[in-house]
């Protein structure tokens, strides 16, 4: 049985020519991510045993972004012990308020993840990096910590999934549509422990943007990881950001135990029902009028230009419901001056939307966007679990920014056609 | 290693987000984690749970989020093992990067009711229900785990290699 892509990077940065699905492996590591919540805990780890230096300080990011610019004094404490920590090792790539942005968002955009890269995140959508071809997993903040002084990470080596992609979407459907209609298919544990590996002739339709929602939510399916094969458009899109050599892996035809084919064409918008991803509709099997009460459009998963800029072709010139309160999040800094430059704040704005800084917040349940009991949002986020984004009574449909866009104005979950 | 206890029992898909909602992450206080721990599921949890108990759940244990906090408030909690029929792959790393005891078994997971007594024998990976006299089998730890457990977990046992 031949590698998989995953298996090949693996094996590379473990200096061995070949590595099995199962075998625990000890893998060099590119850069190693942390974040406002779980870097203290790593640094507390890190200080209690003593460790004298981090392995490289150019291959640490430390991004601000969950509950920054600091929600209350306790988060304030914790990006404190961040900036700390940042300052004493003079690591390069600490991004606090000003400077950072969604951290998955932020990386690629600063082109510190490539190709065949291996790294390792303590967050779980770490993932993401997937889509520029990388090894790139989340972990816990003890793996940050050992990551931080050692420089490596232990692995057991998943086997994968391979998506075959064929045929190209259709207007109107995103990667966000694609993601959640896989995990509707294979569900929340479809992948568990697995890669999941995308390739074939129907990736060429899909953007950049696309390809980093997609394998952003592998997570929510119970994969190790989401990766796709490299082409010229993710060449591209390095090109201008990523100033270090890369390496390109491409998959062995008979490394895959499941090859699961995917007609893009037939795909439709999708919306992820409370409390779990796996529970999809698409959006014409939605019978019933469901009210809403808030839209959040933004995320690690959907708060990149592409998504801002369907969101304001939807809402130009309209306005949302009445009681809906649609809150629009531009993930990083960049993103945010060209929503201005484009003159998206102000269709936003004109809409009834308000504009928050590049924040994870309500995504998680931190702030700038909680529900209150029995209250349900439309969300371009990836998790709907109980509680995830307040009250544990209240409701989150996950969609696509479209389908947020449009729910906005309708007050109630709806396409394009309206309900 | 051994452990022996009560049962906390839940279902299936128990996300972090309920083990530890994200509105308590402004700290990484063990003790006050712990207070929170599984609040949004069961909010007697945390007042009912005694030290050496054990957790029992269904399938994709700890899914969702990467966050320690979840194993770290379990463990402050009191609780010696979770044994779950699967684990999301992240919460099982970080258990065992933190010394948390956990063990695959899907026959336990169908099997143990809320409230029975369970012994452990990590060593043989065998579950002995000693309200039902019934006894599962898990897999026991590879050495490579068990050896980073029996050193007090991932830090430790890199951290004399490190420094």
């Amino acid at each position: 049985m031949g590698m998989t892509m995953t298996q090949k990077i693996l094996a590379a940065h473990a200096g061995l020519n070949e590595v099995k699905a199962g075998q625990l492996i000890d893998a060099k590591l590119d850069l190693v991510l942390g974040n406002d919540i779980t870097s203290p805990v790593a640094i507390k780890e890190f200080e209690k045993h003593a460790f004298a230096s981090v392995f490289d300080k150019t291959k640490i990011a430390m991004v601000m972004d969950h509950f920054a610019p600091n929600k209350d004094i306790k988060a304030a404490q914790q990006c404190k012990t961040c900036r700390t920590f940042a300052r004493g090792f003079d690591i390069d790539h600490f991004y606090d308020v000003g400077e950072m942005g969604i951290e998955h968002a932020l990386l690629p955009e600063k082109g510190l993840v490539a190709s065949g890269e291996c790294i390792i995140g303590a967050d779980s959508h770490t993932c993401t990096y997937g889509a520029l071809g990388a090894f790139s997993t989340g972990v816990g903040s003890s793996d940050m910590a050992a990551g931080m002084a050692k420089g490596t990470c232990w692995f057991k080596v998943p086997s994968a999934i391979r998506f075959e992609l064929k045929n190209a979407l259709k207007e109107g459907v995103s990667g966000k549509d694609v993601i959640l209609h896989i995990i509707g298919k294979i569900g929340v544990d479809g992948a568990l422990y697995k890669s999941m590996e995308f390739g074939g002739e129907g990736l060429s339709s899909l953007t950049m943007d696309d390809r980093l929602t997609i394998a952003n939510m592998a997570i929510e399916a119970g994969a190790k990881n989401g990766i796709f094969e490299v082409d010229d458009i993710t060449v591209a899109y390095m090109k201008d950001r990523v100033k270090r050599p890369y390496q390109i892996y491409t998959p062995d035809k008979d490394a895959y135990e499941t090859i699961m084919e995917l007609d893009l064409s037939q795909i439709k918008p999708t919306v992820s029902f409370p409390h779990l991803p796996e529970n999809t509709k698409t959006i014409d099997e939605i019978k019933e009028k469901i009210a809403i009460d808030q839209v959040v459009i933004g995320s690690c998963t959907n708060g990149r230009i592409s998504d801002m800029r369907i969101a304001a072709e939807i809402l130009k010139g309209k306005h949302v419901a009445k009681d809906v309160r649609t809150i629009i999040i531009p993930a990083t800094q960049s993103i945010y001056k060209e929503c201005i430059r484009l003159g998206y704040i102000d269709i936003f704005l004109d809409a009834g939307c308000i504009v928050s800084t590049p924040t994870c917040g309500p995504c998680l349940g931190g702030y700038m966007g909680i529900l209150a009991e029995n209250e349900r949002c439309v969300a371009t986020t990836n998790r709907n679990f109980v509680g995830r984004m307040g009250h544990i009574t209240s409701e989150i449909y996950l969609a696509s920014p479209a389908t947020a866009a449009y729910s906005a104005i309708a007050g109630c979950i709806a396409g394009k056609g309206g309900m | 290693m051994n452990a022996h206890g009560i049962v906390h029992k839940y279902g299936d898909n128990v996300d972090t987000d309920v083990i530890i909602p994200a509105r308590y992450l402004n700290t990484s206080d063990e003790k006050e984690l712990a207070s929170h721990c599984m609040c949004d599921i069961d909010e007697t949890f945390h007042t009912k749970v005694k030290q050496g108990d054990i957790m029992v759940a269904g399938d994709n244990f700890g899914c969702g989020s990467s966050r320690e906090h979840a194993p770290i408030a379990i463990k402050a909690s009191g609780i010696d093992c979770v044994i779950a029929k699967s684990f999301a792959r992240i919460f099982y790393r970080n258990a065992i990067n933190i010394g948390l005891p956990i063990l695959e078994c899907e026959e336990a997971g169908n099997r143990i009711d809320d409230h029975d007594e369970i012994e452990i024998d990590f060593d043989l990976g065998k579950i002995y229900n000693r309200t039902k006299n019934e006894t599962y089998q898990a897999e026991p730890f590879p050495d490579f785990i068990k050896e980073m457990m029996e050193q007090g977990g991932l830090l430790k046992s890199i951290a004399k290699g490190v420094k």
